[in-house]
């Protein structure tokens, strides 16, 4: 078996390793590039040197964008990740129709973004008509609000299954000698369960908040962006900036604001996973 | 063995992609009106089988004919033949586009207006014209007293408007004018259409033709249209925005309002009704001598020819796009099944459009009235449509107020078009 996986690596390794590379590296490279020109099409480009770079943070609509993102960002980590670990220790309790619970919490999460869009914008535009309030479209702050139910139902589901996985290899012994020593399940909670499922709140925090800072189809769906760019968060601002505007010029910009969008996300993601890993511990 | 499998398999791939490679010259439309998709298809098959031309038709989705361009330009096989909405269009792909000037296509354009132009080149033609304005329901107008005759301007509209809002209930109707949704779906009939009008009388007043600047003098007259719209309607103004062009046409043929903005185009979704229940009116809009205003006529469809393709490939896309308006199939096609105004002169007679609509058109221009041109083709940028419309959307709710109609309007206009040129 050995021998053969020395012998024919390169069967298993190269087509992902060429896939990963036509489908992500490659592109990165020339969006890079790209993000230094002058385009319509990435065959006819013009060497700009760093000016899109400069427009991207003399355009007001990205900086607004950046704040309502990194607004959102923080309220939706942290309501999806404490509602999703407390759906997970109830269901983990071996209550009847656990199954159930944990099916339907988990089936939003199978539903597209855009799709989820729409529906929720009928279904709180119809809330606002009712209470006589401005609808999504009016108000940047229920589009927020919208978003954040959105994102909530979508996302706590799938987040609720990495805690119920974690919380299940809890060894059961920590547990029984947690509760010999006279621990309350409230202490077993926070002194024995929680330092177990750190692994989990790593990854969990770090999708939530990388899905959220990425967040398009929702956005795009749910408010569009609307009153005036006021919800608009910074990949549907990239899009807009690319697909929206005349002029060969606009897509350079929306390609150096998606190279600097990049770097924002790597940073804020390996912040947060240096900050998580370090509540680690090893069984 | 399997070695041999491998190598044959790999050869039979290598020749197909040979093959594949040197065919010859070979058409490829891609088609920004998904309605007339099913023509098209029609249309090429039946060159094909004539001359042995192969001819392919992609229809881009609804909304993403730019985003589906820009991919497909940089394929191998790229678009021979696509399409541009007018100068600020043409802005991004001009140096795609395949100087017409001395082709049939040119010579055949009923006027030199329908040739879009840079210098003396000819970079794209129009294929159709259309027409917008008031749809109206003349059954509910002449049951509420009223005919086609006593609406000649802003003031007489504005009056029959409010008298029918005001007796909806005893007239069985939610409101004179279909609701002025702002949903994507149906947003450009305002920000857009309706937004032409005031440009339109200042290109006039002015005597230009486009503008870096726009100085919004007949915005006031922009805001009464508007008002009488979302007041006279089916429904609350702060609703608008989530209105969509659906609910507009569920109104309309459903006997609940009597006018509906709207072009030729709409004609499938309102035929229902009967062709002599229906007419449509100017967009009067409150401006002096608006009694000899016309129906908004124009084109932002022209067909343009990639130059950058191999020159058989060009050569083919040209016989193409003439035997298509010059032969019967194609004139048949266009004219009838794609219910297009077509603006060559090789469509007269039977291929005239059958379109009612268009012969309201007609017979408006025939009676002196002067078509309104569409300058929308010189706004700046979509972003600044986008920009218009919600303000509009904002104004309507009572969240915003006209002062930011206007500063989206001018001062959008202006940064816009700075940043552009």
């Amino acid at each position: 078996m050995e021998n053969a996986i020395k012998k024919y690596w390169p069967v298993f390794l190269l087509p992902t390793l060429a896939a990963f590379i036509i489908g992500f590296i490659w592109p990165f490279i020339w969006g890079i590039y790209l993000s230094f020109h002058k385009f319509t099409t990435i065959s006819k480009t013009t060497f700009v040197g760093l000016s899109n770079y400069v427009k991207v943070f003399e355009d007001a609509t990205f900086v607004n964008a950046f704040w309502f993102t990194a607004k959102f960002t923080i309220v939706s980590t942290i309501i999806i990740n404490v509602i999703a670990f407390m759906l997970a220790l109830a269901l983990t309790r071996g209550l009847k129709g656990t199954n159930v619970f944990r099916t339907v919490f988990f089936l939003p999460n199978l539903i597209g973004g855009i799709v989820l869009g729409y529906i929720w914008q009928i279904l709180l535009n119809g809330i606002l008509t009712n209470m006589g309030l401005p609808l999504l479209a009016l108000n940047a702050n229920y589009g927020f609000w919208g978003l954040i139910i959105l994102m909530c139902w979508q996302q706590i589901g799938y987040m609720m299954i990495i805690y119920i996985a974690g919380l299940q290899n809890v060894p059961g012994d920590l547990l029984e000698a947690a509760s010999i020593d006279g621990a309350t399940s409230f202490q077993t909670l926070i002194k024995v369960k929680l330092p177990m499922v750190m692994p989990s709140i790593t990854i969990c925090s770090f999708l939530t908040l990388t899905n959220s800072f990425k967040l398009f189809d929702q956005n795009l769906a749910l408010t569009g962006g609307e009153p005036a760019k006021a919800s608009q968060m910074l990949a549907l601002n990239i899009y807009d900036t690319f697909y929206a505007r005349s002029g060969p010029q606009w897509k350079g910009i929306g390609q150096a604001k998606a190279v600097v969008f990049f770097l924002l996300v790597i940073v804020i993601a390996l912040v947060q996973l240096y900050f998580t890993r370090r509540k680690e511990v090893q069984q | 063995m399997k070695k041999i499998i491998a190598l044959v398999l790999a050869l039979v791939l290598c020749v197909a992609l040979a093959t594949a490679a040197c065919a010859e010259a070979s058409v490829y439309y891609l088609n920004f009106k998904p309605e007339q998709d099913a023509q098209w298809q029609e249309l090429a098959k039946i060159y094909t089988e004539k001359t042995g031309v192969p001819v392919t038709v992609v229809t881009a989705a609804s909304g993403e004919y730019e985003t589906t361009l820009m991919s497909e330009i940089e394929k191998t096989d790229a678009p021979t033949l696509f399409q541009v909405n007018g100068p600020v269009g043409l802005a991004n792909w001009t140096d795609y586009c395949y100087d017409l000037a001395g082709t049939d296509l040119v010579k055949h354009l009923t006027s030199d207006a329908f040739a879009l132009k840079e210098g003396d080149a000819v970079k794209g033609v129009a294929y159709v014209v259309e027409t917008y304005g008031i749809i109206a329901n003349t059954k509910l107008l002449e049951k509420a007293g009223y005919t086609v005759a006593d609406i000649t301007n802003f003031e007489t509209l504005k009056k029959v408007a409010d008298d029918i809002q005001a007796r909806k209930d005893e007239l069985g109707l939610d409101g004179a004018f279909t609701s002025a949704g702002m949903d994507g779906s149906s947003d450009w009939r305002f920000k857009t259409h309706l937004a032409n009008m005031p440009i339109y009388y200042e290109y006039k007043a002015d005597g230009i033709g486009s503008t870096g600047a726009i100085k919004g003098t007949y915005l006031d007259n922009y805001k009464a249209i508007w008002d009488l719209y979302i007041t006279d309607a089916t429904c609350e103004p702060a609703l608008l925005a989530s209105k969509t062009g659906n609910d507009a046409v569920a109104e309309f043929v459903g006997e609940k309002a009597v006018f509906y903005q709207n072009g030729t185009w709409a004609w499938n979704d309102v035929k229902d009704l009967g062709a002599e229940n229906l007419t449509m009116l100017p967009i009067y809009i409150g401006v002096e001598g608006e009694e000899n205003q016309g129906l908004c006529t124009g084109t932002e469809n022209y067909w343009c020819v990639n130059g950058e393709a191999d020159q058989e490939d060009i050569d083919a896309t040209i016989a193409f796009l003439e035997w298509v308006i010059t032969s019967d199939e194609g004139r048949k096609s266009m004219s009838q099944d794609m219910g297009f105004v077509v603006p060559f002169d090789t469509f007269t007679g039977e291929y005239a459009s059958a379109n009612p609509l268009v012969a309201v058109d007609a017979a408006l221009t025939a009676e002196g009235k002067t078509p309104v041109s569409w300058n929308f083709t010189t706004m700046p940028s979509e972003e600044w449509k986008n920009g218009v419309g919600s303000a509009l959307t904002a104004y309507a709710a009572g969240t915003g107020d006209w002062n930011g109609v206007v500063t989206a309007f001018v001062d959008g206009w202006k940064t816009e078009y700075d940043l552009t040129h």
